[in-house]
This record gives C-alpha cells, sequence and structure tokens, in this order.
C-alpha cells in the first residue's frame, strides 16, 4: 500500500498509539485505520485497551506516543472539543445526556453558534427537522428521562450528527438494547455509512460485529492481534485472536455422578423487596457432584431465592438445610461456617468491597480463623502470603494485591470473588448470573471453574438468565415461574423450547422430572 | 378596627420587602451556585465580609456605592477559596463551606472592631415616589406605604429576580448552568470545562452574598457590629431548599422570612394581642427561621425527598472525568 493512496482513501489512521496508566499499558503501540464509508469494528475481552484507545481518539486521554491522521491531515488533539471540531463523535457506554433537559437541549449543549437568547419554539423546529433528515425518530420537546434507553441512544447520535460529526464512535452500543432496537440501529447505522460518514464500533460480542462491520480490529492486552475482513472470518477465529487460544463455546464435562442431598429447600415463602410474595411454597434440593441450574424471566424469584439461601432475606415459612444443619434465618455467618459459597449478581455491592483491597476482599471469608488471624490480631504476613497465592491461582490480573477492587475490569474482579469463594472448598455453591457481563475468555474461566467445583463434589446452585449457559453447565434445569417451581427439564438443546414455555408460565406443569 | 388591621398587615409585607432583600440576593447567589452542583454553605460568612467591606469603604471613601462593590468583590474573592478546594482539590464541600463561614465571622470581628462604634456613615439612598399616593383608593392604602419609600436595594431586588429566572430558562448560559449541576459529564463531553462553570457561579455565589451583607450595613440597618448577619446566611441556604431550586420561589421565601424577622417587634405592638402582655411568646416567633432552616437541611439529606424536590443531581459531588459520570 502507497502513502499517497493510503491518505486518499483512509478518514482515519492512527499510528503507534501508547497511552500508560498507573501500572496498566493500555495501548501499546496501537495502528488503526477507517475508511470513508466503512464500520470497523473494534473487538477485545475486558481491559483490552477499546475503550482507551476511543478516549485518545476523543480527545479525553492524552496519548504518550502516537500520531492521528483525518482524512491525511495529522492533527492534535488535545480535548473532547478538538475532537468534535474534526469531526469526530463518540456515543459512550453511559449516556452523556442530561436527564432533567429536553432532547433539543441536550443536542445543541455547548453549540455556540446557538443564539444567545435561545428560542425554543425554532430551536425545537430545528431539532425535529434535523431528526427527520437522519430518519430517526424523536420527540424535540421530550425530557430525556421520559424516553426509553434505545431512543436515548438516538439522541446521541443525533446530537452527533448535529456536531457534524463524520466519525462515529459507538461504545458497547448493544449492551443495553432489546433485539428489536438492535435491529433498529444497524439499520441507522448503515445509513450512516452510506451518507459517507464512517463508524466506528466497540463490541465484544462476536455475532453482532460479523453481522454489522466491514472490518474488524481485535485487540489484546493494548496490543493490536489481528486485522480481519469481517467476511472472510469466522466466530471461533475471532474468538481465537481476541483470546489468544481455542474458545469452547460449550464446555465439555463428565457425566455427573449425584451423591446425597447437599441443599434442601423445604416449602420456603419469602417476600421481595415491596413486601410482596416472591418465593410461593418453593421446594428443591441439590446433590453433592450435581449443577441445578434455575431457569426463568427476571423477577419471578430467583435472586430473592439465592438471597434466602445464603442468610441475605428473611424466610416466611419453610426450612433451608445445609447438609443437615437448619440454616433458616441464620446470619450468613452461619451459612458460611457450614460450607456455603455465594457468587452474587452484584458483584461490587454485594460480591466486594470495592474501595477495599484485593487482599481484604479475597480474605474477608477466611480472616476469623488461624492461620489469618490469632485471637484478635491478623497475621499480616500471612494474609499477604494467601492473598497472593490466591490471585496467582484464580488468574486475577491486578498491579498488586494492595490494589483496590475497585479498580479491576469486570472479568478480574469476578475472578477474585471465585478466589475468595472457591478457595475454601464450598460443600454447596450459589451463583447467581456469574459470567454477565463477561467477555468469551473469562466467561470460559468461570465455566471451568464451577464444573471443576462440581466433580469435586460439591452442589451448585446456578440462576442465568443465558439459556446458552445454563444448557452447557447444569445436569437439571429448574424452571421458575411467580415463585414457585413449574417444571424440571433435562439440559438438552431439544428442550429448548419446553423450557420457553415454562418460563412464560403456559406450558401444562406435568413435563416430567428428569430421574437423575 | 378594618382599616387598622389593613394598615397593619400593609405595613408587615413592606417591612418583609425591605429586611427581606438581603435574604433575597443571598439566596439567588447561593441557588445559581447550587445550581452548578455546588453546595457553599459560606454564606454567612461571604456576607459579613461583604458587609463590613460595603461600611468601611464607605466610611474611608465617602461614597456607598464604591462601598457596594467593595462589598461584592470582598464576597467574590473568598468564595473562590471555597471553588479552590471543592473543585480543583476536590474536597468536601460542607467541610470547606462551613471552614469559609468561620473564615468570614473571624475576619470581621478583628477587622471590624474600629468601626463598631461609628454610626454617621454614607448609606444608599432611598427611592421617595410621592406621586403613588395620589393614585385613587389603592395610592395611599396599598402602593405608597409599599413602595413609596423603599431603599434603592429593594429596587435592585425586585430587578434581580426576572433577570435570574430568565438567565436560567432561557439563555444559553442557563442551558450549561442546568447542565452542569444535573450531569458534569455531558459538559464536559461537548468540551465545555465544567471547573471554569462552576468557579464563576461559585463566584456569583460570593458576589450576590457579598452584596446581601452590603445591603445590610448600608441599607437595611446601616451600621456595623460584630456577627450582624445573626445566622441569615444560613436561612438563605434554607431558602434555597425550601424555594426548590427556582428564583420565583426564592424571593417569596425570601419576602416571607424578611417579614418573620420583623414581626415579633410588629406584634407587641398590638394590645389586643397576647404577644405584648408576653414578650416571651415574640422569642418564640423569631425561632421560626432558624427551625426552618435546620428542618429544609434535613429534607435535603434524605435521598428520596431530594429527587421529588428537584434537587440538582450532581449537587455536593466533585466532578472527576471518567468515574460514572456525575
Amino acid at each position: 500500500m502507497t502513502q499517497s493512496k493510503t491518505n486518499e482513501t483512509l478518514a482515519l489512521d492512527m499510528r503507534g498509539i501508547v497511552k500508560e496508566f498507573p501500572g496498566v499499558l493500555a495501548n501499546d503501540d496501537v495502528d488503526f485505520t477507517l475508511c470513508q464509508g466503512e464500520i470497523h469494528a473494534l473487538l477485545g475481552e475486558n481491559g483490552a485497551g477499546k475503550s482507551t484507545l476511543m478516549n485518545v481518539l476523543s480527545g479525553l486521554y492524552r496519548p504518550e506516543a502516537g500520531e492521528i491522521y483525518l482524512y491525511g491531515e495529522k492533527v492534535e488533539l488535545h480535548s473532547p472539543r478538538d475532537a468534535i471540531d474534526a469531526g469526530i463523535g463518540m456515543v459512550h457506554q453511559h449516556f452523556m445526556l442530561v436527564p432533567t433537559l429536553s432532547v433539543a437541549e441536550n443536542v445543541v449543549l455547548g453549540d455556540p453558534s446557538v443564539s444567545y437568547i435561545i428560542n425554543y419554539e425554532e430551536l425545537d423546529k430545528q431539532i425535529g427537522d434535523i431528526a427527520e433528515q437522519f430518519g430517526l425518530d424523536i420527540d424535540p420537546k421530550a425530557k430525556i428521562w421520559q424516553l426509553s434507553v434505545g431512543e436515548q441512544q438516538r439522541v446521541e447520535i443525533l446530537k452527533m450528527l448535529y456536531q457534524g460529526a463524520k466519525i462515529l464512535i459507538l461504545d458497547e452500543p448493544t449492551a443495553v438494547l432489546t433485539p428489536q432496537e438492535v435491529t433498529e440501529l444497524f439499520k441507522t447505522l448503515r445509513e450512516m455509512t452510506a451518507s459517507g460518514r464512517s463508524v466506528i464500533f466497540i463490541s465484544h460480542k462476536l455475532d453482532e460485529v460479523l453481522e454489522i462491520s466491514d472490518r474488524v480490529t481485535v485487540l489484546r492486552r493494548g496490543k493490536v492481534s489481528a486485522e480481519v475482513v469481517s467476511a472472510e472470518t469466522t466466530k471461533a477465529g475471532l474468538a481465537k485472536t481476541m483470546v489468544g487460544r481455542e474458545v469452547i463455546f460449550r464446555i465439555e464435562k463428565k457425566q455427573s455422578e449425584p451423591g446425597g442431598v447437599v441443599l434442601e429447600i423445604d416449602k420456603v415463602n419469602a417476600l421481595n423487596d415491596r413486601g410482596l410474595p416472591a418465593l410461593r411454597n418453593l421446594s428443591l434440593s441439590i446433590r453433592s457432584g450435581e449443577v441445578v441450574g434455575i431457569a426463568g424471566v427476571a423477577g419471578n424469584g430467583q435472586t430473592e431465592l439465592a438471597a434466602v439461601i445464603n442468610g441475605m432475606r428473611e424466610v416466611e415459612s419453610g426450612r433451608i438445610l445445609l447438609n443437615g444443619v437448619d440454616i433458616t434465618n441464620k446470619p450468613a455467618t452461619i451459612s458460611i461456617d457450614a460450607g456455603m459459597a455465594y457468587i452474587p449478581a452484584d458483584r461490587t455491592g454485594v460480591g466486594s468491597a470495592p474501595s477495599l483491597s484485593v487482599e481484604d476482599n479475597v480474605i474477608m471469608k477466611a480472616y476469623r480463623k488461624p492461620p489469618l488471624s490469632h485471637g484478635w490480631s491478623l497475621d499480616l504476613k500471612e494474609i499477604a502470603r494467601y492473598a497472593t497465592d490466591l490471585v496467582k491461582r484464580f488468574n486475577v490480573k491486578t498491579p498488586s494485591i494492595k490494589t483496590q477492587s475497585r479498580l479491576l475490569s469486570g472479568g478480574n474482579l469476578q475472578k477474585m470473588i471465585l478466589a475468595r469463594e472457591l478457595s475454601r472448598e464450598p460443600v454447596a455453591i450459589t451463583a447467581v448470573y456469574p459470567s454477565r457481563g463477561l467477555d468469551a475468555g473469562a466467561t470460559e474461566d468461570v465455566h471451568e471453574r464451577l464444573i471443576e467445583e462440581r466433580d469435586r463434589g460439591a452442589a451448585i446452585f446456578l440462576v442465568s438468565e443465558d439459556l446458552d449457559e445454563l444448557l452447557s453447565l447444569s445436569d437439571r434445569i429448574a424452571v421458575i415461574y411467580e415463585g414457585q417451581i413449574v417444571g424440571e427439564v433435562p439440559p438438552d438443546d431439544d428442550r429448548i423450547e419446553e423450557i420457553g414455555l415454562l418460563m412464560a408460565g403456559t406450558a401444562v406443569a406435568s413435563s416430567s422430572p428428569a430421574a437423575g | 378596627m378594618e382599616a387598622a388591621s389593613l394598615v397593619f398587615i400593609i405595613n408587615i409585607i413592606g417591612a418583609g420587602l425591605r429586611t427581606g432583600t438581603p435574604l433575597l440576593f443571598a439566596t439567588t447567589g447561593e441557588l445559581l451556585t447550587e445550581r452548578s452542583g455546588v453546595l457553599n454553605l459560606g454564606v454567612e460568612g461571604m456576607m459579613l465580609v461583604g458587609a463590613l467591606a460595603g461600611f468601611a469603604v464607605s466610611y474611608n471613601t465617602g461614597n456607598p456605592w464604591v462601598g457596594v462593590l467593595a462589598g461584592m468583590l470582598a464576597g467574590g474573592v473568598l468564595s473562590q477559596l471555597h471553588a479552590f478546594v471543592t473543585v480543583t482539590l476536590r474536597g468536601d464541600q460542607v467541610v470547606s463551606g462551613l471552614a469559609l463561614t468561620f473564615v468570614g465571622r473571624g475576619l470581621t470581628a478583628v477587622l471590624g472592631a474600629p468601626y463598631v462604634q461609628i454610626r454617621d456613615i454614607p448609606t444608599l439612598p432611598t427611592i421617595s415616589l410621592p406621586f403613588l399616593e395620589s393614585i385613587p383608593i389603592i395610592g395611599p392604602l396599598i402602593l405608597f406605604p409599599l413602595f413609596g419609600n423603599q431603599n434603592v436595594v429593594v429596587w435592585l431586588g425586585f430587578l434581580l429576580t426576572p433577570f435570574v429566572a430568565f438567565y436560567i430558562a432561557r439563555t444559553r448560559s442557563g442551558l450549561n448552568l442546568r447542565a452542569v449541576g444535573e450531569y458534569p459529564a455531558a459538559v464536559d463531553a461537548v468540551g465545555m470545562s465544567v471547573a471554569k462553570l462552576r468557579y464563576f457561579y461559585i463566584f456569583i455565589g460570593g458576589v450576590l452574598a457579598g452584596l446581601a451583607g452590603a445591603a445590610l450595613s448600608l441599607a437595611i440597618t446601616p451600621l456595623w457590629i460584630e456577627d450582624m448577619t445573626a445566622g441569615q446566611g444560613w436561612i438563605a441556604v434554607g431558602l434555597v431548599i425550601f424555594a426548590q431550586w427556582n428564583p420565583w420561589r426564592a424571593a417569596l421565601g425570601a419576602y416571607i422570612f424578611g417579614a418573620l424577622r420583623r414581626l415579633p417587634l410588629d406584634l407587641q405592638s398590638v394590645p389586643w394581642l397576647p404577644f405584648a402582655s408576653n414578650p416571651i411568646l415574640g422569642v418564640w416567633l423569631s425561632m421560626i427561621p432558624y427551625l426552618f432552616t435546620i428542618v429544609a437541611l434535613m429534607l435535603t439529606s434524605n435521598a428520596r425527598s431530594r429527587k421529588r424536590m428537584g434537587t440538582p443531581a450532581a449537587l455536593g459531588i466533585p466532578y472527576v472525568r471518567g468515574e460514572r459520570g456525575l
């Protein structure tokens, strides 16, 4: 490729970008190009450096080294304003919209060309016209808080177009959308590129990337690990370059060998946060060496069930036994001492103390006893040794064990929680949405660890929204609907439809309870 | 009897407009600061600094208007200490604001000592409107007692509220102000400086608190004594909450509380009310503004009532780029 030709066709050319944070080289000599009219996906695991690279491009971060060329011309982007003036618009993962302001106000915010005394009638009309011109269906007078997430995203896109963006960056735009809204978004993006604009699409969802993009650049640990044409690659190939090894989409496991009943839930009734019945006479037993998956539409009592088992929610009536010990309405310490491990859905609110160090977080369930403490004094040397060992064993990527856990990426935070919970060799494990928000590599890691625990003989109670995950990990799938177990189905791909009907509460509850 | 009670009520309202004017300035200033997302509990200190600077400069130059400018500048300068601590250093806004009040009180107690005995200084003029009396019926009965002999600062207050209301709701600067107090990350993302905006509105809050102090020492009660604001800065902080961050409601609240400050005195002069015979009851009335301030501050500390009352979402939270928006 000759220099002159490159300059003619490229909308954007980033060369040798280096960005360093304390302890982390987030971008290490990254090259990235974008042709005019192209949708170029930026793919990578959590913490691979995608957002950092785009924040450099949108003027939020100053790179330590590297050059940026727009349409062949070298530019210096010192601030978001510079980037906007250069025609770069970024739709952030967390929308940059003021909830109490109207759509039109948000779109023109910061634009000095609007008359100082704002004529709202004129403004609303102008913004409405622009929205219509781009085929975005939005009411300019509506307040942001009144809009759905998908509509808010359209406002963000409209804002970028209003600012004259020729290059649109979308950071994980589909993470918050329903499938219908995703289809709508993709249509909009194709219209954008048809009118000569270029799109950078950040994601870690492989299917989506293959569907929407022309080219894919894969980042791994701050470096470009591949740049491919989307039409010439496969999901498995992308996953391999992203993670650095083969990724198994369906975990391989041996037949389970269940032993005696470990966790017994007997006719439990409990209320939700609003004081309404969440669990109704729910009974379920889990044996050692098996994974029981709970399938259900969110809000049918699965999170309450997990909380009840772990002593974090009161039971109105009924009993919960762990290895024969009654843990009903007992403090969480009782079930912890009886060998219960809890991997909660809320990793920063329940699963960890974000402003404490990794070290403090991993000892949280073990520090009361020797060797970590003697009487009232902590053995700091022993604690450091213990934490260092866990970080290594569970492959938690952290600058040091003294680092605050809030600074970890989602996948590493979950690994840290797994380290604390699983290192104690629990007899029973509650895992709620264990892979939610994690990339392929981290998800695989979590799955393998859970199956290892099963094979060791733990009883595993798994709550998930992801049917693939349930089918892959579970030995039995119980479906919850309105606080009751309405059926039990073996984890068989052919039975998905049946599971779906049970989840919707429409199936006859006579589905055969799977024996063994 | 009918006419007498009407005169009595009109007199109270007239006094409310007068004594409420410093409160109006201070409340409007704090309202603007809080709309930008910064809580400044140093209003009392900035008012005192403004009152003393106004008094001293007016005495030494012989020109009360130069005094007013000095008072505004003094309040504005002191406010920048709060801006530096809360915006640049991202310190705790409550602690810094309290410190500001202590600085203001201590500084004025020391520097103001030589001025305590002085009574005869050039003050701000009263505007006489004798023609109001010639308007039939309502002229002599209502208009003239209310507006006929008000100080120039009272008229300044009348102009300030509509101006600020228009500024917030209809101008581009007002839009930026509303945005930075609700979601500063959005302001940052479109390339405006959150820090500059907040410095500016902390300064404006200081200038208006200084004006409130100068209005007090040069017009409403033209003298200087230690702690002469007597907690009005705190009432202003409470009034912002009562006003739900709306300048019109702030003006209403300021005038009501102005009247409340005068009410105990007025009621004691009415022979048929128990206040005349028992002055202790008047003391209870005087407590109302302060009690109200405590209740108002309790309300804002509750997350649920915050949301309902339209508290600026980013109020009290330092802005750090990249940390989840707010």
